[in-house]
């Protein structure tokens, strides 16, 4: 490539992807230079510091039109800017997570690891949502996975931890390779790598035959990426890993890894099998054709994240399939397409909701789990008279989780459900099994409140609570609440800066 | 000022949750009082607003609407489709029940004395409890309303599972468990409606249901608003509860704290009702009326089998849990009845049971403060050391039985005055009904109040006295004169009533 041709791209648009990629350059050489005595926790506030000005270049870039560079690999239009957004900001509370981790033992050595793979990660996420072809697709996927296996594995002297590591590894190589395979079978069909060129190709295509192959690539790459996002039946991986990562890790892959997951779903499903043709005469499209795969895995997700997290008692297990069933939540609204009103606006609302409730869950247990050194649901007994707060910020967290009103997660709900109903005939039964799913959640949920309320005080070590896990608690409730009471004020946003995501969906 | 009275009114507690919440957590005395003075303003501009309304002034003078969520991007077809305003409305049936909700609440909270421990939570769940009662009678549209429903759920399931007696855990959780159901089979149906017509505001769907409207996605079959009828009518007959849907009900009266229960069957329950009126028939009159037989049907099925079980039970709050189930079942025998005395034999019957129960249940709370216990073979001779109190049980006991003069017995002669209008032959069955709840009331207070005394375990028995009398006095006061001068409802009923019936055809 000429040394014209490069500087004449518009490099502005990596402008976000550079500061992170610059941020964790920095860290990994401060932490190899750093004396050993140094504590490695100062670098949760550079590596802050730099999620910030990566989220405050991204919105700066907002008002830009869709940009393409890179012979149109990196595209950075609307469905990119509104997805890093949702990464940079989970990011930023997963750091300020991390920086009041105090675990028995374990992470405190690798600390410094720690940010910088965590940032490595967070830049395969975003790549992958701005990424305008296959490879790119496929290198930000593989950037996503090969820094969260590490981080599985940071605690190395504990036994659980390297379990989770090396299935996570086994896992998610299989299912690497699963979706690389399908992917192998749509450039086989299309001759192309570029999202737009082989929409264009797939859409007149009526073959017969290179239908059947694309049905072969649009099911393995569908089963590749559930490993991502945990849906089941291919989500047996996640109760041990969540179990075994350090409480960061975890909420880094219940949150971000599920965001980048279906980044790369919506990605590859809208941009490619959404106008594909579904029959030889081109009347149906692929995707309406075959959104009954996506939603019998939607259905089969929600009862089975739902029903088994019945039985947990371990809080980082339950929190696992409880993330199950959400991704349950979410592919329903993936599968139901309602007329394209309802759909990734629908996703990024729910994904925000998950982003906020989530996080807020898994500092009061971090902050509970490493103070008592148990991660049994019994260490929340007797919270709400041990600490008041505490107590209802996370009442506030399980609530918008199981759905109540007045809460972020309601009014997700709330939209996934107007997506099932819009279209005739609407979809009732997923929409029954995401009813049902839901009271079936009420039970465990609940059965957690029924801990840190009904039952007496656990022990009567007093909670410190360090000051960047109080500022995530903070934004958190608040955040859950404001956008569950004034839900207006995230979809006004959405629908000003984003429009329709009209540059997304007709970029082919 | 009139615009923002609603708002005002339904989150007035929030002033009472705020003083609460500020007073240290061993200041007993000062936060039972402020929890007590946080349901008066409610009552007071509950007051003004039936002044208002008495001296002539249009209940619509006092609807309020704020823009509040807009769903989806489609406001390049209709700036109003897939809208939720946040509007308040009263009419005449609201405005009856949100004075209930005040009054009972008041009492409730009086009655609230006898909370053992954890004051503090308990008036702050009281009070939230309170906003979500208010808000669900005055919501103009269904996501309102259903938000303000869920808001009532939670509450109790705390007050219920922290507060009650021994196996309180258990009634909290079936509690969430129907309910739970209840309200996911009501979203359905209010999502269904929102999604195919893109509004859910109440006004505008009954016109859309009734009249037919233009639908931008997909239309609304018939067997759909069938389906939709029916969804509402059994998520409300779960709240209500209504025969197969009641064990819940019971295992609340019998755990929760009495205060709680006061509110649970003064107010809560009548959410169910209330619902049917509005929704069941207010949006659907058409599917309505080929449902009613059923309604009947269960309405007198929950009669008979509350009253045969009350007769047998020999804890006092189960006879109160299966006579509330029982009387429920004459609301849907009234609601059933599709003629206007039948209706109004509904309605009345739903505030007067919220006064008797609420009355009953404020001397159960009484009853066991002093005693200790609610189980019938303990208790006698209650009349020779606590007259007062017998005196009001008896009397409350009368009520419930229907004794002409008292509130009962206007609502269940209505009832039957309408239903043998329409469905003599289930009517007639459901007299037998009317004689069953005489014999289990009065042989349930007989026990308590006379028979031998010394089977009571010795205790202080002190009798109604001081600020007791203030919440007895009151209900009592209400229910005679209900009795006595039932146009007191009557009136601002007209209104609803008379649309209803137009709607349903005018039988």
């Amino acid at each position: 490539m000429e040394w014209n041709t490069m500087l004449s791209y518009d490099w502005g648009a990596m402008m976000p992807e550079f500061i992170i990629l610059g941020t964790a350059m920095i860290l990994s050489i401060l932490d190899l230079f750093w004396p050993k005595h140094f504590n490695r926790r100062k670098l949760a506030w550079l590596a802050l510091t730099g999620i910030i000005l990566a989220c405050l270049s991204l919105i700066s870039l907002l008002s830009f039109e869709t940009v393409s560079i890179l012979s149109d690999t990196f595209r950075l239009d609307s469905f990119a800017k509104a997805f890093k957004l949702l990464l940079l900001f989970g990011a930023g509370l997963i750091i300020l997570l991390a920086e009041g981790y105090e675990p028995q033992e374990g992470l405190r050595e690798h600390r410094g690891e720690f940010y910088y793979l965590f940032l490595t990660a967070l830049l395969g996420a975003m790549v992958m949502s701005s990424s305008g072809d296959l490879i790119t697709l496929f290198v930000g996927l593989e950037l996503l996975s090969l820094s969260s296996y590490i981080l599985v594995g940071m605690r190395k002297h504990d036994r659980k931890s390297n379990e989770a590591s090396m299935k996570y590894v086994i896992n998610g190589g299989i299912s690497t390779a699963i979706t690389l395979f399908g992917m192998s079978y749509l450039y086989g069909v299309t001759g192309s790598v570029n999202l737009g060129e082989m929409s264009r190709t797939m859409a007149a295509m009526t073959d017969g035959q290179l239908q059947y192959i694309m049905g072969l690539a649009f099911f393995m790459v569908f089963v590749g990426l559930s490993f991502k996002i945990a849906a089941a039946p291919f989500h047996m991986w996640a109760p041990d890993i969540y179990e075994g990562a350090p409480t960061p890790v975890v909420a880094f892959l219940s949150v971000i890894s599920k965001i980048a997951g279906f980044v790369i779903i919506l990605r590859i499903f809208l941009s490619l099998f959404l106008t594909a043709s579904g029959d030889t005469f081109g009347a149906l499209d692929f995707l309406e054709k075959n959104n009954i795969y996506i939603a019998s895995l939607a259905g089969l997700t929600i009862i089975i994240g739902n029903v088994v997290a019945l039985r947990q008692h371990n809080l980082k297990r339950l929190f696992a399939y409880s993330s199950i069933a959400h991704a349950g939540y979410l592919l329903v609204a993936v599968a139901t397409l309602g007329g394209g009103y309802f759909l990734i606006d629908t996703v990024w609302f729910y994904l925000m909701a998950y982003v906020l409730m989530n996080i807020g869950a898994f500092a009061v247990i971090q902050l509970l789990a490493s103070q008592s050194g148990s991660e049994d649901i019994s260490i929340l007994a007797g919270l709400g008279r041990k600490s008041p707060f505490l107590a209802i910020g996370f009442t506030v967290f399980i609530l918008s989780l199981a759905g109540i009103p007045g809460t972020t997660g309601f009014i997700g709900k709330l939209n996934i459900f107007l997506g099932t109903f819009i279209t005739e005939p609407g979809h009732f039964v997923l929409a029954g099994i995401m009813i049902a799913g839901t009271v079936v959640s009420y039970v465990y949920y609940f059965g957690i409140l029924v801990q840190v309320f009904f039952r007496p005080i656990h022990s009567e070590k007093v909670i410190k609570i360090r000051s960047g896990l109080s500022a995530v608690l903070i934004i958190c409730v608040i955040g859950t609440i404001l956008f569950g009471v004034a839900p207006n004020i995230a979809l006004d946003f959405i629908h000003d800066q984003f429009g329709e995501f009209t540059d997304f969906i007709s970029s082919k | 000022m009139n615009v923002h009275l609603l708002s005002l009114l339904v989150f007035s507690p929030l002033l009472g949750i705020v003083m609460v919440a500020l007073m240290p957590k061993k200041e007993e005395r000062t936060i039972k009082q402020f929890g007590f003075f946080g349901t008066l303003p409610p009552l007071f501009l509950s007051f003004f607003l039936c002044s208002q309304y008495y001296s002539g002034v249009a209940l619509s003078l006092f609807d309020i609407k704020l823009n509040w969520i807009r769903f989806g991007n489609l406001e390049m077809y209709d700036p109003k489709l897939f809208t939720v305003d946040f509007e308040l409305g009263l009419d005449g049936l609201s405005l009856i029940f949100i004075l209930l909700t005040t009054i009972i609440s008041s009492l409730a909270a009086i009655a609230s004395i006898y909370i053992k421990q954890g004051w503090k939570g308990y008036y702050l769940l009281f009070l939230i409890l309170e906003i979500g009662m208010l808000g669900v009678f005055t919501a103009e549209n269904l996501i309102l309303f259903f938000i303000f429903f869920e808001m009532t759920l939670i509450p109790a399931f705390f007050l219920i599972g922290r507060w009650g007696f021994l196996e309180r855990e258990k009634a909290s959780y079936s509690f969430l468990i129907y309910n739970g159901i209840g309200s996911a089979v009501l979203l359905v149906a209010i999502l269904v409606l929102f999604a195919r017509t893109g509004t859910t505001n109440i006004a505008a769907l009954t016109q859309i249901m009734t009249m037919g409207g233009v639908s931008l996605f997909a239309p609304i079959s018939g067997s759909m608003k069938f389906g939709l009828c029916l969804a509402f009518l059994v998520a409300f007959a779960i709240k209500l509860p209504v025969f197969p849907f009641h064990s819940w009900m019971v295992r609340v009266h019998a755990e929760a704290p009495p205060s709680i229960v006061m509110i649970h069957a003064g107010v809560l329950l009548k959410i169910g009702a209330y619902g049917m009126i509005r929704f069941g028939m207010g949006i659907f009159p058409e599917q309505y009326k080929s449902l009613a037989f059923t309604v009947v049907l269960f309405g007198v099925l929950s009669f008979l089998y509350g009253a045969f079980l009350a007769l047998v039970q020999t804890d006092f709050k189960l006879v109160l849990a299966y006579s509330s189930i029982s009387h429920m079942g004459i609301v849907m025998m009234g609601l059933g009845a599709l003629n206007e005395a039948g209706i109004q034999g509904a309605i009345f019957q739903v505030i007067s049971h919220g006064l008797i129960a609420a009355l009953l249940f404020f001397l159960v709370a009484v009853l066991y403060e002093r005693t200790g216990t609610t189980m019938l073979p303990k208790l006698g001779g209650l009349a020779k050391s606590m007259p007062i109190f017998s005196g009001f049980m008896l009397a409350c006991g009368l009520a419930s039985l229907g004794l002409p003069g008292m509130s009962g017995f206007i609502s269940e002669f209505m009832v039957f005055l309408g239903l043998f209008k329409s469905q003599p032959l289930l009517a007639a069955i459901g007299v037998i009904g009317l004689v069953l709840t005489a014999v289990y009331i009065l042989r349930a207070v007989m026990l308590m109040t006379f028979g031998k005394n010394d089977r009571l375990v010795e205790k202080e028995k002190r009798d109604l006295r001081g600020w007791e009398l203030v919440p007895a006095t009151v209900l009592l006061g209400l229910i005679i004169s209900v009795g006595v001068y039932p146009n007191l409802l009557g009136g601002p009923l007209q209104g609803t009533i008379k649309a209803m019936m137009l709607a349903l055809g005018g039988r």
